[in-house]
């Protein structure tokens, strides 16, 4: 054993630099772009080209693009919904389920209907968006109020819950609201429709077949909402504290028990939105299958980008360009590989945020070897 | 033994942390055979100085020697296989498991079958030979404090260690165990191990060592005197820089009104057993009362039912004429409480926060720094740089997180959060447990100022001579129960001792009579 050379790990004892965790997180993304490019490679593709066949399908055109951010919406937002929970240790794994009950409620606005069905768009889309909250916050206030005050472990009770709302929305689509006995109901009335760009084809003909819609700005204007929460109001300190030291929080007088009802209903409601922003941007009725499981991805999301809400978007955009180019080649598991991938990464690269690694040669490291030999 | 030859020898060692020279040119040398005390207050540089010895940190520059040896660390494992070995002050005990199988932990073997028996003779071995007892069967968590330090010690013999670093060892210790781990000391040295003794008791320090360093902000102060003929005055000058006054001065002063009244008061333990029961006190404004009382005799809870973080079974509280009972902790806050925490790292501060965000956790709702529904970045800022000034605070910056700082420097945070609002009322609880004489003074000179402004202040605290000179009252607590209050002026320590055990001063008065009579 004569490497000209030995690996020492060192524990870090200052603070990583401010630019550190950003060029670490890109840096992994890369690597996993490159360990993907192996793993295309030795199943005998060429890997430049699948990357620029993805990279023309999720980038290529303005219409790439807007697919690509039309699958970053409800990301972002669910995404967003996470960050807020786990930002006080909160394990909300519910958006899923808030998501179904957000597109839920939004639709009690069109299916019963709450206004009359001629309101005009002004009127319809802002209910819609609020009722989708009101649902999220309704499915997020259960365990919250569980947790706060019996203490029951919201993992398991937001979980449950996600399965409960999937399967209360299939008997309204089912059962109900069933358009001629397909599994989703009749397509709501353009005027309940958020405003896309291809909306407007016909003055700028350059929008013609762009599917963006207004839910991208919702989910924008939510990561700043979240960031101001979070940075400068009162509430967001308490979070960050409640998050960091329970028992010190409480110490400052910080009424934990209603400050877990409240974020579980915050996180719930922005994951809500994600469901409204959905059915009625994308969809435009309640049906099966609304999410494939963006309620989990936010999860992935929200780590990935470490709990920072204008991170959560950018990596939303990552997530939702994997997603569009997943359906766009084949087999579709090669998003996938690349999104585990990027996950394990990304992971990984917290070690260099937490050890310094250094590469030992010549005198010191046949020093080393002496020693330990 | 003045000419034995060197264990270790380390010379100008360098250490820089962002912003903080950490260990400057230090040199430091062991005798084999020696016990070799390391003094500074905290934040002076010898946790560094030792992490450098055990491979937890390399030097920016220096060299070490062992045994006549330059050694080059990369890891800790490289200094145990010269035989360094760290006695830590927070044990690295699993409590589910035996203490042999807490000793092999990490080790190569056994490499399958565990075997136990046969390593649990070889541990027995060692402690014969250096009369460390303790089972080697018992799980962790069934032994003491003191048997657990023994496990560690015992770790570190296992694996061949010839110098042991003892890291602040007696401060989870009870007395009784602090001699007996003096002993141990002595019994290792006899038999040829060396040892570094990292500590800021003074008087212990006295008790053993034979030769001591003192470090003061990163640099050597005094390099390996003979312990024989110093005074505990010259080494504490030499460890905060300027004379220390070791008989702390108060002021008379007439108290005022009753601030805090606790009658009758009951409540229980984590574990649910009657901690508090029946207990009754004031204190009035300006006056100073200590509860002297054997650790878990009913002082936090006592502590915690005043500030509103422990439910009270029955008794009432009251604080200025504001009802407390049971009320939850902002009511305590907002009616002038102002709390020193036992624990000041899990309760009274957020390791992961700055401190800004430290010391504004009980103003953040009041102009200026909570400003409506916002919080104030600029003014809180402002306050936070002024509140370091003021008391001293040694960081970087403001923008420092907590856990970053060092025991004394986190208790001023705290102190400074606390004080800084002119309380009615200050809970501290144990204030200067741990910290080195520097920031002990400066704790106590707080808490004086305070009396002198008016506070009512309850000190709870296990060091009775603290107790003494700041107290103008000491009232002795003994399984939830006062056993008696003494005006501290003419405080006995024995007559305080026997209380703390569980006699009532009346009986003590009594005997006393009685025997003056017959």
């Amino acid at each position: 054993m004569a490497l000209p050379f030995s690996v020492a790990v060192e524990k870090r004892t200052e603070d990583v630099p401010r630019w550190m965790p950003a060029l670490t997180s890109v840096g992994s993304v890369v690597l996993a772009f490159v360990f993907s490019a192996l793993v295309l490679w030795l199943i005998g593709v060429n890997p430049v080209q699948v990357y620029s066949f993805f990279l023309r399908a999720t980038f290529g055109s303005w219409a790439a693009f807007s697919d690509t951010m039309v699958k970053a919406t409800p990301l972002i937002l669910v995404g967003l919904a996470c960050t807020v929970a786990f930002k006080m240790k909160l394990w909300n794994i519910g958006a899923e389920g808030q998501f179904y009950m957000g597109a839920f409620f939004a639709s009690l606005v069109v299916l019963v209907p709450l206004l009359p069905t001629n309101s005009p768009p002004a009127v319809l889309i802002p209910a819609m968006a609020l009722m989708g909250m009101v649902g999220g916050a309704v499915w997020g206030f259960f365990p919250g109020v569980l947790k706060a005050r019996f203490g029951v472990n919201e993992i398991i009770t937001t979980l449950m819950l996600n399965y409960v709302a999937i399967l209360w929305n299939n008997f309204w689509i089912f059962d109900r609201w069933s358009d001629a006995g397909f599994q989703m109901t009749p397509t709501f009335e353009r005027n309940s429709w958020l405003p896309r760009l291809s909306d407007y084809a016909r003055t700028y003909p350059a929008f013609s077949g762009i599917t963006l819609h207004l839910g991208v700005i919702f989910g924008i204007l939510a990561a700043i909402v979240v960031w101001w929460v979070m940075q400068r109001s009162r509430w967001g300190y308490e979070i960050r504290l409640i998050g960091d030291n329970p028992q010190a929080a409480r110490y400052a007088g910080i009424n934990i028990a209603r400050n877990i009802v409240l974020v579980m209903m915050f996180s719930g409601a922005l994951a809500g939105l994600a469901g409204m922003s959905e059915i009625s941007g994308v969809v435009h009725r309640l049906q099966e299958r609304i999410s494939p499981g963006y309620g989990f991805t936010g999860i992935i999301v929200a780590w990935l980008a470490k709990l920072n809400p204008f991170g959560v978007i950018l990596v939303s955009i990552l997530f939702g360009a994997l997603i569009v180019a997943g359906r766009e080649v084949q087999p579709s598991g090669i998003a996938q590989l690349i999104q585990g991938f990027v996950l394990f990464a990304v992971i990984s690269s917290d070690v260099l945020l937490r050890y310094k690694i250094h590469i030992v040669r010549g005198a010191d490291h046949t020093a080393a070897v002496g020693e330990s030999a | 033994m003045s000419d034995s030859p060197y264990a270790v020898e380390m010379s100008d060692i360098v250490i820089r942390f962002p912003g903080v020279l950490a260990n400057d040119r230090v040199n430091f040398t062991l005798r084999k055979g020696e016990i070799h005390a390391l003094l500074g207050e905290n934040g002076a540089g010898k946790s560094t100085l030792m992490n450098v010895l055990s491979g937890l940190y390399k030097p920016n520059a220096g060299v070490i020697k062992v045994a006549g040896q330059v050694v080059n660390f990369n890891s800790p494992r490289d200094a145990i296989a010269q035989g360094i070995g760290m006695v830590h002050q927070h044990f690295m005990l699993v409590p589910t498991q035996t203490v042999t199988e807490n000793i092999l932990l990490g080790l190569k073997e056994p490499r399958f079958l565990m075997n136990l028996p046969r390593y649990e003779r070889k541990v027995q071995a060692i402690q014969e030979q250096f009369g460390l007892r303790v089972d080697p069967k018992a799980k962790i968590w069934q032994i003491s404090v003191g048997e657990q330090q023994r496990v560690e010690i015992l770790k570190t013999l296992y694996r061949g260690a010839n110098v042991l670093i003892f890291d602040e060892p007696t401060a989870v210790l009870a007395p009784q165990e602090i001699y007996e781990l003096i002993a141990t000391m002595r019994a290792l040295v006899a038999q040829g191990k060396s040892i570094i003794f990292i500590s800021h008791k003074l008087h212990e320090v006295e008790a053993v060592a034979d030769r001591i360093t003192v470090l003061r902000k990163g640099r050597v102060t005094a390099e390996g005197l003979p312990m024989a003929g110093r005074t505990k005055r010259e080494l504490a000058q030499l460890m905060v820089g300027r004379d220390v006054i070791f008989a702390i001065k108060k002021e008379p002063r007439p108290p005022g009104e009753v601030v805090l009244e606790v009658s009758n008061l009951q409540a229980t333990n984590n574990k649910g057993a009657p901690a508090l029961q029946g207990f009754s006190l004031k204190v009035r404004a300006g006056e100073i009362v200590g509860i002297a009382g054997i650790a878990g005799n009913g002082q936090s809870e006592l502590a915690e039912c005043i500030t509103g973080l422990r439910v009270c079974d029955g008794g009432t509280v009251s604080v200025d004429g504001v009802e407390l009972t049971n009320q939850p902790p902002l009511a305590a806050i907002l009616a002038g409480v102002a709390h020193i925490p036992e624990d000041r790292n899990r309760v009274g501060s957020s390791p992961n926060l700055t401190i800004t965000d430290n010391v504004i956790m009980k103003c953040y709702r009041r102009d200026p720094v909570g400003n409506g529904i916002t919080i104030d970045d600029h003014h809180a800022e402002v306050y936070a740089r002024d509140l370091k000034q003021t008391y001293d605070i040694l960081a970087p910056s403001v923008q420092t997180l907590a856990r970053k700082l060092s025991g004394g420097n986190l208790q001023k945070v705290i102190l400074a959060r606390e004080i800084t609002a002119n309380p009615k009322l200050i809970v501290a609880v144990q204030p200067t447990r741990g910290l080195d004489v520097g920031a002990v003074e400066a704790i106590q000179q707080h808490l004086l100022l305070q009396r002198m402004m008016g506070a009512a202040i309850l000190l709870v605290s296990e060091e009775l001579e603290e107790l003494i000179t700041l107290s103008d009252r000491v009232a002795v607590i003994f399984d939830g129960q006062i056993m008696g209050v003494v005006a501290a002026e003419q405080a006995d320590i024995n007559e305080i001792g026997l209380m703390m055990t569980g006699t009532r001063l009346e009986a003590l008065r009594q005997s006393a009579a009685t025997a003056h009579h017959s």
